[in-house]
């Protein structure tokens, strides 16, 4: 489904990819972690199309389908969605209007007929359930004074309504507690389907505890330095990505 | 300057389907006694009515013009205008095909149908839809409630003891130096009188809708609520409005009496000039209403997105004890487009209470200003004020001012002021568009949020095309 060949990219003058390989299927979650700074935020900004970046070589396709020509908007069309590590505020701009103008984009670029503000009510408060989110959030500027947590679960709320071919998760654990990280995971593994990929950008190990991948691929500066199974996550979790530092060397 | 301006617009007139037919009955360029006496004379006043008039230019032959605004524009030369012609019809259109396709695009993307677009533009109406039929059935329900609504000159003739009480009464001719030379020439506009405890049976607004007139240069606007009385009254429409006037000094006086409520929305969306700064209407404006009774209220709500120059503060006199101030507005500038707007809320009576909400977005070359005056005078007692002052700004090239001014002599008094200055993000804009919204909607939605305090007071049907208006006026805003 998803298949990066030899990606580079700066960011400004700045070199932050250099040379990752990957092949994400249908219906694989592959985690992505690394110490801070070793790229995985650049990855899912490269991917998803967010201006800033320069991409130097390399390519990312979609089914087949050239990503990185195509501006931010086209490739959300395409099924990439990216759950924000940080949760933008749109003040004045209610949460259930605002994913209804996304919803509708994607049917329009599908062809599909848009939804009415009727039909889509009933979407969005079917999906709310999903992320235990309170209907009166709905109502609420989009993420304006939101909790952290309200801000994951409103990210994720968002992925299921748009139910994407390539979810890519950036940091979706950082900032959440136990009972937040429970409810956004159980949202997440609610919404693996065989037809969906995910990527899931993560330091820690702990959120690999909710949403169980099936690979782990280890991110340091710039390169995929080691890929494996879930257990990659747990013995790095033991080790620390110290040794990465002269492993990567070696290479 | 100002000539070059003013030609390049009158040589539009063709374009815009304006009349070019030289028109006998006008008076010539120029501004003197004489000037003021023919209007006067042609329109049948009183001799009281022209005293009042020859008194104003009197007082404006004194003034200056002023200097202090944040607004630039080359000198206008008054001797070349002309100050009294006939209305003149209209060419009339056989179809829309002949209506500028600028418009017609903008009249599409507003959602106006198509009936009302002919009527907007001057196109010939055919029998289904029967205008002047609908305008007698307005006039027929506002008389059977006792509401006088009518021409200016109308109710000089037909009123004249309500407009000789009020005319002048919140607005004096020598007021300011635009306000003056208004007093002087002003040519019509409307007369609103809502007598004791009627609340008037329909939005104004859909009386303009309908009956969209062509508005003169020098407009005078009087509205009188009497004791609990309530009246919403709306000014201007969202379609495109060309005027071969570049200079547009109206005058607007409200007053409101005891338990009294005037509503007044301003939709403005006169022609801006083009993308280079060339051309457009200079909209000087001096707007104002006075709370003269007990808990009577005033509220403004403006959407001004057209005009290459809007200038101009909509006010309240908060005379009444307990009388109430309301002042809403959105202001946009884009390309080359200049504003310097706001309000001024002077608190006399005990417990009045005022409110500003002003949202100012620049875009392009834009330079938007808020002006504000709070003034609590002495025996204010107990006066409230809440301002809340946001700009918007886009792009690098673009400017946004603020000058609050406060003037507080109660010591009881409670004043908030807020302010927020931000640019459209590029995390906000990269979030919507990651969602799939392409990069115009997604600043629709982000200056509409924006706006969503003010949009709110509107008229329900015009919020929804002020909405549209805004990504109209935007489009080619980003990137």
């Amino acid at each position: 489904m998803l298949e990066i060949k030899n990606l580079h990219a700066k960011a400004g003058d700045k070199d932050i990819l250099r040379g990752i390989d990957l092949k994400v299927g249908p219906g694989e979650v592959h985690a992505i972690m690394g110490p801070n700074g070793s790229g995985k935020s650049t990855l899912s900004y490269v991917l998803s199309g967010r201006e800033g970046y320069t991409v130097t070589a390399g390519s990312a396709e979609l089914g087949g389908k050239d990503l990185l020509s195509l501006p931010a908007e086209q490739r959300a069309r395409e099924g990439v969605f990216l759950a924000f590590q940080y949760p933008v505020e749109i003040p004045g701009v209610t949460n259930k209007y605002f994913l209804k103008a996304a919803y509708n984009a994607l049917r329009k670029h599908r062809g599909e007929k848009e939804a009415t503000a009727g039909e889509f009510l009933k979407i969005i408060k079917e999906k709310a359930k999903l992320v235990q989110m309170d209907p009166a959030f709905l109502n609420r500027a989009v993420n304006e004074g939101f909790s952290g947590g309200e801000k994951k679960r409103n990210e994720i709320l968002q992925l299921a309504v748009l139910e994407p071919k390539l979810a890519l998760l950036d940091e979706t654990d950082s900032g959440l507690d136990i009972d937040a990280l429970k409810i956004v995971a159980a949202g997440i593994n609610a919404m693996r389907d065989p037809k969906r990929s995910f990527i899931v950008v993560t330091h820690y190990q702990r959120l690999l505890d909710y949403i169980v991948p099936d690979f782990v691929h280890v991110l340091s500066a710039g390169r995929i330095v080691r890929s494996g199974g879930k257990e990659l996550a747990l013995q790095l979790e033991d080790e620390g990505y110290g040794v990465l530092g002269q492993e990567a060397a070696v290479r | 300057m100002a000539n070059e301006t003013i030609s390049d617009l009158t040589n539009k007139e063709y374009q815009y389907g304006f009349s070019s037919d030289i028109d006998a009955d006008q008076a010539p360029k120029g501004l003197t006694e004489d000037t003021v006496r023919l209007i006067s004379k042609k329109k049948e006043e009183p001799e009281w009515l022209l005293e009042w008039r020859l008194k104003a230019f009197r007082h404006w032959l004194t003034m200056k013009a002023p200097l202090w605004q944040n607004v630039t524009f080359p000198k206008i030369d008054f001797q070349d205008i002309i100050y009294y012609s006939a209305p003149k019809p209209k060419k009339v259109l056989a179809s829309l095909d002949e209506v500028d396709p600028e418009v017609r695009a903008a009249f599409d993307k507003l959602g106006i149908p198509l009936e009302e677009q002919k009527i907007l533009s001057g196109v010939a109406v055919d029998a289904v839809f029967d205008s002047v039929s609908v305008v007698t059935t307005f006039k027929k329900t506002l008389s059977e409630a006792g509401v006088i609504f009518c021409s200016f000159s109308e109710a000089v003739k037909e009123h004249p003891e309500l407009v000789k009480k009020y005319l002048g009464s919140v607005v004096p001719a020598g007021d300011n130096y635009y306000a003056a030379l208004n007093s002087a020439v002003f040519s019509d506009g409307s007369f609103c009188f809502i007598p004791k405890g009627v609340r008037c049976p329909m939005e104004l607004s859909t009386y303009f809708r309908i009956n969209a007139k062509n508005t003169g240069q020098f407009e005078r606007t009087l509205i009188v609520a009497e004791e609990g009385a309530y009246v919403s009254y709306l000014e201007g429409c969202t379609a495109p409005m060309r005027d071969e006037n570049q200079l547009h000094a109206a005058v607007v006086e409200l007053v409101a009496l005891d338990d009294a409520q005037i509503k007044y929305s301003t939709i403005q969306n006169w022609y801006p000039g083009d993308k280079e700064g060339k051309g457009g209407i200079y909209n000087f404006v001096t707007k104002r209403g006075k709370c003269q009774g007990k808990n009577s209220k005033i509220s403004w709500t403006q959407v001004e997105t057209g005009s290459a120059i809007t200038w101009k503060y909509p006010s309240c006199i908060l005379l009444g004890d307990g009388s109430v101030g309301e002042f809403y507005s959105v202001a946009l500038t884009n390309h080359y487009q200049q504003a310097d707007t706001g309000t001024k809320m002077i608190h006399v009576g005990k417990n009045t209470k005022s409110t500003i909400v002003s949202k100012g977005i620049s875009a392009g070359h834009g330079q938007n200003t808020y002006r504000g005056l709070v003034k609590i005078l002495k025996g204010a007692t107990g006066a409230r004020n809440y301002s809340q002052c946001d700009s918007l700004l886009m792009g690098e090239k673009c400017g946004a001012h603020t000058f609050p001014y406060m003037e507080v002599n109660n010591t009881s008094s409670q004043i908030e002021h807020e302010a927020t200055t931000s640019k459209i993000g590029e995390d906000q804009l990269f979030y919507c568009r990651q969602r799939g919204l392409s990069p115009e909607d997604a600043v629709g939605l982000i200056v509409n949020g924006f706006c969503k305090a003010v949009f709110k007071e509107l008229p329900i049907e015009f919020a929804v095309e002020a909405h549209k208006l805004l990504n109209i006026n935007l489009e080619g805003s980003v990137g």
